[in-house]
């Protein structure tokens, strides 16, 4: 409960000593508002003891005034007639606190956005601002001396996803010293990043650098991994989170398999491998690859004989281990966290939105990741480069960029952001392992950010790699070869290309069951369908949502580098949130009288925040203030003034509205 | 031609009448490399496009390529800017047209060649091509 109460008599008998501070902001308010004659009208407005101005009253000198007039004058309100109170509330209700005053008894009065900037006429400009100033000082004569108070902070983090963004926000956090629970939907962890065979610009092997952190991360002793995992249900807020977690049946008791694989090779129900792009095939008791870790197989029950129609044993049969539990079940776990990172990643765009170039209609026609598993050891063809139909290796390959990228109209508006660089790199290896082959990448753009980028892109043509600047239009085939239909802009001409293989470098959106969970978690979405950051330049890591963080491409297109660089600084986030014993919101939240409650629920109905229910047993609502926004939205929905919004009573407002109309 | 229109009123006049807008194109070329005519349309759609953005607008006017366009409309259907060449060309044709010049004269028409063209083809072939 809020230590602060409604003021029930009237300030004014008694009178409040207002101060009112007029801002120039240079020549922002000073330009257009006569200041002189503004500081004279609020001199005379009721309840005001002291008036004055300054040039930049958010500078020390300003701050100074501001805290020795409190002093002299023996000031109760202060109201700041300046900028924005999202540049400057806070700064000034520090000032009041070092005087001694309240912080919530400071107002601010924006006669600078609301104001000057907005007005052309000086004499309308200096009326308009008199009016914000008069009914500024009106309300904060109704303002109450509120105190926050505090939530404590459980010191522990949930991280969903644990792909190289989970993995590296996990370590970030557990070697500061806090417990992690890291969740993973798939049996194994490494996500995109373990399917890919080389990274650029420096050609260093995926899982080369990939494992060191996977081991990492498994030797940890803060961070407790849970995998085929997956978050159901979240409640409560910031510093004091109640998660729900679903761990899958996986059929295989992980304690006791000792990943020797003998029940993958006796297996025989086979479906197509999604990590493999589809070019190979996996079993129903499977692990994601060969080096996947935790390296304890899990039973897909849509694909097994034996869970579909009560045939077959094999795996049970020949395990030694006895590992095998074929009455598995799901099981719910419920966590407290204080603060959750979402790390779900992308995925490709549908195959059917760009089935126009030819994949899933077209022999060998696949994508960039089917390409990295071509070049893989354990992919499907043991890293040789050969093309899915027959097995040969192709002579003419030709890489097509922006698949569905760049275009609202066929696929998403944005940029892919990775693809110029990984087809750069997938058609040098191809010439590194195929010389006497053909490359060509159809390109629009070649955009190569970031250390080393532009110079591997040279590389890349110097290696042979031909590029061919035109949107690619049509892919088919005729008799044994697949032809491309594509154009040179810079020759200003149609060409017809004829290849062996086509390598389609498709658009990257957001993970499919990342978004699911931010809907669920009233997580923002962006216009461009990733999750959206609290502020694109400033607050890159952090949602509009306290204590929910975001970390790789969950949260826009990037490479691994990027990915790393803003895991480390989600992670920092939330070593800030822990380095605070007590976490302290603002306390202009919303107030229950219980005495005037019926329990209508039209408040419950009306708040976004699910801060404010009707209890069952007290027959009232109840406001939890920790998740209160103060947005003041219940208070108007209330029909019986039950309902206040602090510092924002309706008794102000009315007080308020009277100095403007007067 | 002997309208005395400057150059950006006439590129005005033809985004108004195909209802496009010509900066749109960011000249991926996807609309000549699905072009069925675009080995010998000349220019081709993206360069035609290319053209007007640098107001050489006379040079597209008086070229072949627009009077080879089939409205097929691949070009619009997959341009990934939302741009529709098809409709531009039409613009281009229309304008020549309403200045009275024929593409095809009916004069030159041999009667010989005619038994060989079903009636339907000539009624459209003076409505596109004849002013």
């Amino acid at each position: 409960m809020s230590s602060a109460t409604e003021p029930k008599t009237d300030q004014r008998s008694g009178g409040p000593r207002v101060g009112v501070f007029v801002c120039h902001c240079g020549i922002n308010i000073a330009g257009t508002v006569n200041i002189p004659e503004l500081v004279k009208r609020a001199g005379n407005v009721p309840g005001v003891v002291a008036a004055a101005d300054y040039q930049y009253c958010c500078s020390d000198p300003g701050q100074n005034l501001i805290r020795e007039t409190i002093a002299k004058e023996r000031l109760d309100r202060v109201v700041v007639a300046c900028c924005s109170p999202t540049l400057h509330e806070k700064t000034f209700r520090k000032t009041c606190a070092a005087a001694g005053l309240n912080p919530f008894l400071c107002e601010i009065a924006n006669i600078r956005e609301q104001c000057a900037w907005v007005t052309k006429d000086k004499d309308e400009a200096t009326d308009k601002a008199s009016d914000i100033v008069a009914l500024t000082v009106a309300r904060a004569t109704y303002d109450a001396p509120l105190v926050a108070t505090g939530v404590p902070v459980k010191k522990r983090a949930l991280v969903v996803g644990a792909g190289i963004a989970g993995i590296q926000v996990s370590l970030d956090i557990a070697n500061a010293g806090y417990e992690v629970l890291l969740v993973e939907k798939e049996p194994s962890v490494g996500g995109h990043m373990s399917q890919i065979f080389a990274t650029f610009p420096s050609l260093e092997l995926g899982r080369s650098i990939l494992v060191p952190k996977m081991m990492e991360m498994l030797a940890s002793p803060g961070i407790r991994l849970m995998t085929y995992s997956e978050v159901e249900k979240v409640s409560g807020h910031i510093g004091d989170f109640k998660v729900r977690i679903r761990r899958k049946a996986r059929y295989v008791d992980p304690e006791a398999c000792t990943g020797c694989g003998l029940c993958v090779t006796a297996c025989p129900a086979t479906t197509k491998s999604e990590f493999d792009r589809n070019l190979a095939e996996r079993k129903a008791i499977y692990l994601l690859d060969p080096q996947a870790l935790p390296g304890k197989p899990v039973i897909d029950p849509e694909t097994c004989f034996r869970m579909r129609r009560g045939e077959c044993g094999a795996c049970a049969e020949i395990c030694p281990e006895n590992a095998v539990k074929y009455d598995d079940e799901d099981e719910l776990l419920e966590e407290t966290v204080g603060a959750i990172v979402l790390a779900t990643g992308y995925q490709l765009i549908d195959q059917e939105q760009i089935a126009l170039y030819g994949i899933g209609r077209v022999q060998d026609v696949i994508d960039g990741m089917g390409f990295e598993r071509l070049l893989s050891a354990t992919g499907p063809t043991s890293g040789e480069i050969r093309r899915p139909s027959d097995g040969k290796v192709p002579k003419k390959v030709v890489f097509v960029q922006c698949v569905g990228s760049r275009d609202q109209f066929h696929g998403v508006p944005y940029c892919s952001k990775i693809c110029c660089m990984y087809t750069a790199k997938n058609a040098l290896i191809y010439k590194q392992r195929v010389p006497e082959g053909e490359a060509t990448v159809c390109y629009i753009d070649v955009r190569t950010p970031g250390k080393g980028a532009e110079e591997f892109y040279r590389a890349a043509t110097e290696s042979g790699v031909k590029y061919v600047r035109g949107k690619v239009s049509k892919v088919f085939r005729t008799a044994d070869k697949i032809v491309v239909w594509s154009a040179d802009t810079l020759a200003g001409e149609k060409v017809e290309l004829e290849a062996d293989m086509v390598v389609l470098a498709s658009a990257l959106v957001p993970s499919r069951s990342g978004v699911d969970l931010a809907r669920q978690l009233k997580i923002q979405i962006g216009a461009s369908g990733f999750l959206a950051e609290a502020h694109p330049k400033l607050r890159p890591v952090e949602t509009l949502t306290g204590g929910f963080y975001l970390a790789g491409t969950c949260q826009g297109p990037k490479d691994i580098l990027e990915t790393v660089v803003q895991s480390s600084a989600a992670a920092a986030k939330v070593l800030a949130l822990f380095g605070q014993d007590k976490l302290y919101g603002e306390p202009t939240v919303a107030l229950v009288d219980a005495e005037v409650c019926v329990g209508c629920g039209n408040c419950e109905k009306t708040c976004a925040y699910e801060a404010v229910k009707v209890d069952p047993v007290l027959r009232v609502a109840v406001v939890t203030e920790a998740l209160c926004a103060g947005c003041g939205a219940c208070a108007v929905s209330c029909p019986s003034g039950a309902v206040s919004h602090l510092n924002f009573s309706k008794r102000g407002y009315c007080a308020a509205i009277e100095e403007v109309v007067k | 031609m002997s309208t005395p229109v400057d150059d950006g009123a006439l590129i005005r006049q033809i985004e108004q009448l195909s209802d496009q807008t010509i900066t749109d194109c960011y000249q991926c070329g996807g609309c000549t490399a699905g072009c069925p005519v675009g080995e010998i349309m000349e220019p081709p759609p993206s360069r035609a496009i290319r053209l007007l953005q640098l107001g050489r607008v006379h040079e597209l006017l008086d070229s072949q390529g627009i009077w080879l366009c089939a409205s097929c409309m691949v070009c619009g259907n997959r341009c990934p800017r939302g741009v529709d060449y098809a409709k531009i060309a039409e613009a281009c044709r229309a304008i020549k047209l309403r200045a009275k010049y024929s593409r095809v004269d009916p004069d030159t028409i041999v009667i010989d060649e005619t038994e060989e063209i079903p009636q339907q083809a000539f009624v459209a072939g003076f409505r596109k091509f004849a002013g």
